[in-house]
């Protein structure tokens, strides 16, 4: 039918983009030198990271997870949403409300002074995987809770009425669980991490601290040397093609969607030791979650009404990429998924946009405009570009889904009726699609206000994205300006997403 | 007449046999679970391509026609409706697909709506009726779209036993004035009794009739003996 070309159009100009990119930078680090000591370095610190950010974020969604599924409380489904915030959450906004938090001169540090002991520090690998787990502790808790509220309410009936204690549970039900969904969530946690930038730009670098995309950006801005920025993007993407591909064939759900409603009454965990043991995880997790957006709130809300012009600027800029990328990426999310209903591999060319980094991707854009024109001219356009590449496939994960059930609900009855294409899109699909479609452009949205990537390596001084203004006032160590901006940028991110979201809602019937 | 020639039916392993003339008047699809009623219908109302022969109404070969051009209007088990337009826009569609209705088409679906006692409800969203309200919506519809053979794929089965044979009683009487052949699957041969005065029996791979419903019900052949069970 007809409804399939604009998406294998929009699939197309998707693969052109990236696989030119590719191209790109393949061509060049063709001449580029080989790999030396500090990239090694680079490679080492990128895995290791990974690896302890992922462990670290599922071992503790395990107890968190379970807590969560099997207790029902005032302000659980609180608890819930607030779990997805970080997904929303700029970078660097969590880097500065985790340095209030863990910092020298953070809260922990005060009070270790308090008592005589030296500061803690943030800074270095341990900071790193600290923001990772942050971010990822949330993504992995989700995936196990849906793993956990997947299995039959009837099974703990039957355990209960065995009389089966919490150990018996868990080794019975639980454990199998976990064993199966577990190390889908380690992947996913290991693949984001391996294309951190934000975080390690912020609280890494140096020789010992540094990830394989920040060492392109350093290659880059640094040294200008293009052809190692073009070996290491190589590298780059490598190793999250492969990574990509591994986590991709090992699990098929995600961190976001149903099923996450009623906790299941659980007769095996009413023990005190274990009702105390829920009580502290949760609101260990939950301090851990809310105290950095707090100290932001504190720490930001003084300097918000003399924050300098710079900043509104760059807000001004950042809302109209905005815009754009959420403009771009619902129309070919749209158009995509239309597609996707019938010709399911349409689905996967989105993962072009994630399996190469969006450093990697801007290298190649960059390496293509350099020969004619000054890349800092097309700064924002890359970056719309790279922003809505970068959230098309959270925003299928929930549009494709959506769209499937409509078209096997409603074909027959339209094809009965003889509607005609545009009458089933007006009448139907735009209709039934506007929930989802508000929420994956809330989520574009989001994602696009918070980003800090193509857009360091590309503008010029006097532009900047809010992010980007955030951390260079942290590089100019005004703190209270970029706390007051920072605050700025998380209530810019939320309100983006609730307004699409909300926007998306409004008595949309079901 | 609609006839049925050949008609060979494939699904993966299952296949069914069709060839058949089917007059006026009411028919029950009846079988056992799994036999093809349903895939009967479909390839009938042209959701199913036939692997071989040919479906004609009237003499004219309307085996490849797509769905909304063959003379029929069907009903499935459910979405009959979409269920964020109103009950109007539902009926509506049933003369225009695109919902472009001039004024004399939006007196034709209130009017329709009076006779199955909806007025009023034209507003409203299919959702916040009830079940029988539901089933005069889709009967609305039918009534409007005015085809000449009427398909029911079970659109009743959610329906309480009284309910299901007032729906019934409503949509023969519908195909009765319009002079519509009918077609209904049946699981509950009393339903086929009261309404049908034929029946075309889908079992072991093949469609076969239309017989007397009375008649077959009485005396059923051992396939359908063994599903409809020792009581009748």
């Amino acid at each position: 039918m007809r409804q399939v070309a604009p998406g294998i159009a929009v699939a197309a100009l998707i693969a052109v983009v990236v696989l030119g990119a590719l191209c790109a930078v393949l061509w060049r680090a063709g001449g580029g030198s080989g790999l030396g000591p500090a990239d090694y370095a680079a490679l080492r610190f990128t895995v290791v990271q990974a690896i302890l950010s992922s462990i670290i974020s599922g071992l503790l969604a395990v107890p968190v997870a379970r807590a969560l599924a099997r207790r029902a409380f005032f302000g659980r489904s609180i608890l819930i949403t607030l779990l997805g915030a970080p997904f929303i959450l700029p970078v660097i906004v969590a880097v500065l409300g985790l340095t209030a938090v863990f910092g020298r001169a953070g809260v922990i540090s005060t009070a270790l002074g308090w008592v005589g002991l030296p500061p803690v520090q943030i800074y270095g690998l341990h900071g790193v995987v600290l923001a990772h787990v942050f971010f990822n502790l949330p993504l992995a808790t989700r995936i196990l809770l849906q793993g956990w509220q997947a299995i039959p309410a009837e099974r703990f009936r039957l355990a209960a009425s065995l009389g089966m204690g919490a150990g018996q549970v868990a080794r019975v039900l639980e454990y199998p669980m976990l064993r199966s969904t577990l190390p889908g969530a380690l992947l996913i946690v290991f693949t984001l991490c391996l294309s951190s930038f934000a975080v390690a730009l912020s609280l890494g670098g140096g020789p010992r601290a540094t990830t394989v995309e920040l060492a392109i950006y350093e290659a880059f801005l640094f040294d200008f040397d293009l052809g190692r920025a073009a070996v290491l993007a190589s590298v780059q993407m490598g190793m999250v093609a492969v990574a990509a591909v591994v986590s991709l064939a090992w699990a098929r759900q995600e961190g976001f969607g149903a099923g996450m409603d009623r906790a299941i009454r659980r007769q095996d965990a009413q023990t005190p030791l274990l009702i105390t043991q829920d009580i502290v995880v949760l609101l260990g997790v939950s301090l851990f979650l809310v105290l950095p957006l707090l100290m932001i709130l504190l720490r930001g809300l003084p300097g918000i009404w003399h924050l300098p012009l710079a900043v509104w600027l760059s807000v001004k800029t950042s809302l109209t990429v905005v815009l754009f990328s959420v403009i771009i990426g619902m129309a070919a999310s749209f158009a995509l998924s239309m597609a996707a209903v019938r010709i399911r591999w349409l689905e996967g060319i989105a993962l072009l946009g994630i399996a190469t980094s969006p450093m990697v991707i801007g290298t190649g854009l960059f390496l293509m405009i350099h020969p004619f024109d000054a890349p800092s001219r097309y700064a924002m356009a890359v970056t719309v570009l790279a922003n809505a590449l970068m959230a098309l496939p959270f925003a299928l994960r929930v549009m494709v889904p959506e769209m499937r059930e409509i078209y096997s609900n409603y074909n027959r009855l339209s094809a009965s009726l003889g509607m005609s294409q545009g009458a089933w899109i007006k009448l139907v699909l735009w209709p039934r699609m506007r929930r989802v479609s508000g929420f994956a452009a809330g989520l574009t949205g989001a994602l696009s206000m918070g980003d800090l990537g193509v857009v360091a390596l590309f503008a010029s001084p006097e532009q900047a994205t809010l992010p980007l203004q955030v951390w260079r006032l942290m590089g100019a160590y005004r703190m209270e300006d970029a706390a007051a901006a920072a605050l700025l940028l998380m209530v810019a991110s939320l309100a983006i997403f609730w307004l699409f979201d909300r926007g998306g809602r409004m008595d949309a019937d079901t | 007449m609609l006839t049925l020639d050949k008609a060979l039916i494939t699904q993966g392993d299952f296949t069914l046999r069709a060839d058949m003339n089917v007059g006026a008047g009411s028919h029950a699809v009846i079988g056992p679970s799994g036999a093809g009623k349903s895939t009967l219908l479909g390839a009938i109302a042209g959701f199913t391509d036939l692997t071989s022969g040919s479906i004609a109404w009237n003499g004219k070969c309307i085996s490849d026609l797509p769905p909304h051009q063959r003379p029929m209007a069907i009903l499935f088990q459910d979405n009959n409706f979409f269920p964020h337009l109103t009950v109007a826009q539902n009926v509506g569609l049933g003369l225009d697909p695109n919902l472009k209705l001039n004024a004399e088409q939006r007196q034709q679906v209130s009017s329709a709506l009076s006779k199955t006692g909806l007025s009023g409800y034209e507003d409203r969203k299919p959702a916040s009726l009830s079940g029988g309200q539901q089933g005069r919506v889709a009967l609305a519809r039918i009534m409007v779209q005015k085809r000449e053979i009427i398909l029911l794929d079970e659109p009743f089965a959610a329906l309480g036993p009284a309910l299901k044979i007032e729906m019934l009683e409503l949509v023969k009487q519908l195909a009765r004035d319009s002079g519509a052949t009918l077609l209904m699957v049946s699981h509950d041969p009393d339903d086929a009794r009261r309404i049908c005065e034929q029946s075309i029996l889908v079992t072991e791979g093949a469609a076969t009739g239309p017989f007397d419903t009375k008649a077959l019900l009485d005396d059923p052949p051992p396939p359908l003996r063994m599903y409809l069970g020792a009581n009748h």
